[in-house]
């Protein structure tokens, strides 16, 4: 994958790939890198960083929870379209090829269609129920908090995007791990991100070795849930054991899912209940 | 002698009375109507219901005979048997109370008279005032006023307020029970205001019902008017009576109505003078299960004297 | 309970005792020992090994159950395993009567269930007869009517029931909590080996009884008793594909733990440390009513107990006094009597644990309000607590108590309030009370917690989901959403 080529005399003006954190593009704390396909160096994140991206994720969390259904979904929206708009470069990234077009158009739509999502799924997956008794009593689904998401590495840009598109959808902040061999869809989809309206910190992208982050994200007391998609068994046996100390929600569900019971796998069911009288 | 409050602070004082939950209101009934009352405690609660009782008769058709067969069953509920204690108060219509001072004298039965254009108070004050005064006069030692609850559903409460304290000042010794009408106000969180306001303008005691209006009392409409009579006595260290009264027929609702006033206003509530049933008809039944009590046996009617 | 100062000598005589009103106990047949039920018979175990039940209230032996072992579990596993097939084929409207059957038979049976239930668990009567098992009933009779609606429960997927489902459940409401965990299951088309919890078995094995009464195939429903071992058995059955667990988070923790790796669908319900918060314009007589349902019921034993007070400082005086009030009405003693409203602790361990924590609240500086109350000789026993002058610091305020006592925290602002409710790792449930109904909306939005109850507190329907944010666990029990955690989607 020809990342930073030259020719025709041009010298390319080749892009420091960096760390998305609290909505601003920072080399790793610990100054490190890995060499990647020849000439590119990817930041290697540390658990530093991934702290430091789990406070801002936590601090962004009240509000983006507390947008409007309406404007995540405009959010959404506009993430895919500036997407769209970077197509061509992504599908250089992806390979060229027609199975890289389709990978980018499917991103896109799973962006266009959790977009429209936001606003509807309290109305599928909400309830009001008749309790027998002269109460009001409603269940409503909420942002779990801080999601954690480890990106398989293939297809690695649309694997990723139908993991951020639904916790988004569901008013979570993130924090994603880059997959290590394939790091590029996701610290580049973070440009997209970082233009489309998204409140600091509600998405961040670490890269680096998985086995450096992994541990500190399962075991992380401020993140209440850990989507494993990208995850060898041996990986998801460890997180589910570090994921116990806090009771950590592990997202299991198949990589390419898309439906409204992911953005709930992301969310917590809640009910209030209240008198009817006068 | 009650202190009744400047009216300037009348409306602060109604803003400032809180909310009923109607809902938690009823549910706390229910869980105190289902208290279990038996032996000893029943058949003390049950002589409690007759010294508490204000044996009632307020029809049209009350005639000196009714009212003197009503006296005399005040008076000696059981014939021929000096356990069963006399009522608190015969409660009658203001035309018939010297028929019943004639009847009761040398008793401890009182006589409590409706008044003040009783059931509906639609009438006008100097007219009510001197109903109670002729009632008094005649011999009422207690006056059971109603509250005009025209004015207090328009939102006069100073209307409300300053007839009571003008019916109180014509009761001179005689002992002021206030009538909301409680079916007539339609929220809980009115029965508490108007129960507020009642006391403050210097009512002895709250009363639910005239018995003319459904729903007369209820248990959980009774919850709300000890509660506001907590809160009051916590506010003025002032303590006032209840009376429930309208559609207490057995002697398990009155039970009922002893355990809430028991449970919310303690055992110091328990006496005629901060409590009252208004009946008409309960007071048979109390006896059919003293003596159900004492016997094992199940009662007729027929056993227990009508009057 | 005394309020004027000046009392007339007269009435000092006045006493309104209430003279006991026992529930009749003459028509329960409790037998000496019991068997386990496997593959739809009460059967001799293959564990030597048997230990009492006791009535905490008396420390009476009621009955000896079994401890059942490895080679135990594994033949209720296996006889699930093998009935899964042919219930999990049945035809649903055929599943749905079974269900409507088990909730007949125990609204049928509703006296003696509850009498169990009290003298098993130390619950008051009122609570076992009026609570626990009409609600238990109503979740069965609620979830029959999904078995052969569940195509309709969740759009665009086809539900699949998911094998054996092993259920490990608590002792604080030994049969309701069965009812949450077999009605969806079997509803659901699994079949189900639950082991009640160790000092509460008689009601899930008098619902064996009920089991066999109704004529369910043999091997759907397997109840097996024991301790922790017993239910670290159940759950790491190779056969069991679904675990569903619901007592302390630590349990809870070491379940997760033992699960990773193996695939096996999980649905927590933990512990809870919930806020009720009181503002000054709340409905205060309400209030009192709901903070003492919200920590007194059920002796405190209540995961979504309402056991920290919040309450605006402004209010807090008057509030304080009221419920102070209120607390030297609450009757304790013999469960089994019809006005008892605080009945007895269910274990000495749990005693011991109520009474480590309190002395830790004594110890740290909190003020501690008990009204003047006798407790009986025997038995376990710990009167209704209140602590005051209480740090969000203290033991008393963070961690689970599981018993009858209170503390009190004050708050200024909506936001202070939203802000320390929240300081837990925990979040089961809160309440809210206040007259403004922007306000509780705005607070119940608010709330970290899986229920929020606003102007009322520890209510329960099988139409409501009830379940855990944080550490309080996940998966909803109740409802719809109830049904989830015991089908696969497809």
């Amino acid at each position: 994958m020809p990342a930073a080529k030259s020719g025709n005399g041009r010298v390319e003006v080749r892009k420091t790939h960096k760390l998305f954190i609290n909505g601003e593009f920072v080399r790793s704390e610990s100054g490190r890198a890995y060499r990647f396909e020849g000439n590119v160096n990817i930041p290697r994140g540390s658990r530093k960083d991934l702290r430091d991206a789990v406070r801002a994720a936590r601090g962004a969390v009240p509000g983006w929870a507390a947008r409007t259904a309406m404007n995540r979904g405009q959010i959404l929206y506009r993430a895919a379209e500036m997407l769209d708009g970077r197509r061509a470069q992504f599908v250089d990234l992806l390979g060229s090829a027609r199975a890289a077009q389709k990978e980018v158009d499917n991103a896109v739509e799973a962006l266009v269609w959790y977009a429209g999502w936001t606003d509807k799924l309290a109305q599928v997956i909400g309830a009001t129920n008749p309790v027998s008794g002269p109460y009001f009593n409603f269940t409503i689904p909420e942002p779990t908090g801080v999601v954690g998401i480890v990106a398989p590495e293939e297809p690695a840009l649309v694997g990723l995007v139908r993991r951020v598109a639904p916790a988004l959808c569901g008013g979570n902040a993130l924090v994603v791990l880059a997959p290590e061999k394939t790091p590029l869809p996701a610290l580049t989809l973070a440009e997209v991100l970082a233009t489309s309206d998204l409140p600091a910190g509600v998405v961040n992208v670490l890269s680096g070795y998985r086995k450096e982050l992994l541990p500190w994200l399962a075991s992380h007391m401020d993140v209440n849930a850990i989507d494993v998609a990208g995850c060898t068994p041996d990986e998801v046996t460890e997180i589910e054991k570090a994921a116990a100390d806090n009771v950590k929600r592990v997202v299991k569900h198949a990589p390419e899912e898309m439906s409204p019971y992911l953005i709930t796998a992301f969310m917590e069911m809640k009910t209030v209940w209240h008198p009817v009288g006068v | 002698m009650a202190t009744a409050l400047s009216l300037s602070h009348l409306g602060s004082l109604m803003r400032g009375v809180r909310s009923v939950d109607e809902v938690g209101a009823e549910e706390r009934a229910a869980s105190l109507a289902k208290r279990s009352i038996k032996k000893a405690s029943k058949l003390w609660a049950l002589d409690l219901a007759i010294r508490c009782m204000d044996l009632t008769t307020l029809e049209g058709s009350d005639t000196p005979g009714k009212v003197a067969a009503l006296c005399a069953k005040g008076i000696r509920p059981k014939p021929g048997d000096a356990t069963i204690p006399s009522v608190a108060a015969i409660c009658i219509y203001p035309a018939r109370v010297a028929d019943a001072k004639e009847h009761l004298r040398g008793s401890s039965v009182r006589i409590a008279s409706v008044a003040t254009a009783f059931p509906s108070g639609q009438s006008f004050t100097s007219v009510k005032v001197a109903e109670v005064k002729e009632a008094v006069a005649a011999g009422a030692d207690e006056v059971d006023m109603v509250i005009d609850r025209g004015a207090f559903l328009s939102g006069d409460h100073e209307k409300v307020y300053e007839e009571i304290v003008a019916v109180k000042e014509a009761c001179g010794p005689a002992h002021l029970k206030v009538i909301l009408e409680t079916g007539e106000l339609g929220t809980y969180d009115n029965v508490r205001r108007a129960s507020i306001l009642a006391m403050a303008a210097g009512a002895d005691f709250i009363k639910t019902s005239t018995g003319k209006v459904q729903p007369a009392a209820t248990l959980p409409v009774s919850l709300v008017m000890m509660e506001a009579i907590r809160d009051f006595v916590r506010e003025t260290g002032r303590p006032v009576g209840f009376k429930p009264a309208g559609g207490i027929r057995t002697s398990k609702q009155a039970i009922a109505y002893l355990v809430v006033l028991y449970e919310t206003l303690g055992a110091e509530w328990m006496t005629p003078e901060r409590f009252r049933l208004g009946a008409s008809t309960l007071l048979n039944d109390v006896l059919m299960q003293i003596e159900k009590e004492r016997t094992g046996a199940y009662q007729s009617g027929d056993y227990f004297t009508i009057d | 309970m005394a309020i004027a100062k000046r009392a007339p000598t007269e009435l000092a005589k006045q006493t309104f005792e209430y003279a006991p009103a026992p529930e009749s106990i003459d028509h329960i047949k409790i037998e000496p020992r019991y068997g386990l039920f496997i593959g739809g018979k009460m059967v001799a175990p293959h564990s030597k090994k048997r230990f009492p039940t006791i009535n905490p209230a008396t420390e009476q032996k009621l009955a000896e159950v079994v401890e059942a072992d490895e080679v135990d579990v594994d033949h209720a596993v296996k006889a699930a395993d093998k009935a899964f097939e042919g219930w999990s084929r049945l035809a649903p409207s055929r599943r749905a009567r079974y269900i409507f059957r088990l909730s007949r038979i125990i609204q049928e049976r509703a006296r003696e269930l509850a009498v169990v239930e009290t003298m098993d668990g130390g619950k008051p009567i009122k609570e076992s007869r009026d609570v626990d098992i009409p609600l238990a009933a109503a979740h069965f009779f609620y979830y029959a009517g999904w078995a052969d609606k569940l195509e309709w429960a969740f759009a665009n997927r086809k539900p699949r029931p998911l094998g054996v489902a092993g259920q490990v459940i608590p002792w604080n409401f030994p049969l309701l909590m069965l009812a949450w965990k077999i009605a969806p299951a079997l509803a659901a088309g699994n079949t189900v080996v639950l082991k009640p919890a160790e000092t509460t078995p008689l009601s899930a094995l008098l619902f064996a009884d009920i089991c066999m009464q109704a004529e369910l195939p043999p091997g759907v429903v397997n109840i097996v008793t024991g301790g922790g071992k017993t239910g670290s058995l159940v759950v790491t059955h190779p056969a069991v594909k679904k675990v569903a667990f619901t007592g302390s988070t630590e349990v809870g923790k070491l379940i997760a733990r033992s699960l990773a790796g193996t695939g096996k669908r999980l649905t927590l319900e933990l512990g809870g440390k919930a806020a009720n918060i009181v503002f000054d314009d709340a409905p205060l007589d309400a209030a009192v009513e709901g903070i003492v349902n919200g920590i007194y019921f059920n002796q405190g034993h209540v995961c979504c107990a309402g056991s920290r007070l919040l309450v605006q400082e402004s209010i807090a005086e008057p509030l304080l006094e009221k419920l102070k009030l209120r607390l030297g009405t609450l009757r304790l003693g013999d469960p089994l009597d019809k006005n008892t409203d605080i009945g007895a602790i269910n274990s000495k361990a749990q005693l011991e644990k109520i009474e480590e924590l309190v002395e830790s609240g004594v110890e740290e500086g909190a003020q501690i309000f008990q009204p003047e109350c006798k407790l009986p000789e025997r038995g376990f026993w710990f009167p209704p607590t209140l602590f005051t002058n209480v740090s969000q610091s203290y033991r008393i305020a963070r961690e689970e108590i599981f018993g009858p006592v209170l503390s009190v925290l004050t708050f200024r602002t909506p936001a202070e309030a939203v802000e320390k409710a929240n300081n837990t790792p925990y979040g089961l449930s809160a309440g809210v009370w206040t007259d403004k109904g922007s306000r509780i909306l705005w607070m119940a939005e608010r709330m970290r917690a899986g229920v929020v109850w606003a102007n009322t507190f520890n209510r329960f329907d099988p139409t409501s989901p009830f379940g855990g944010y944080k550490e309080s666990g996940f998966g909803r029990e109740g409802g719809r959403h109830g049904l989830m955690p015991y089908l696969e989607l497809v």
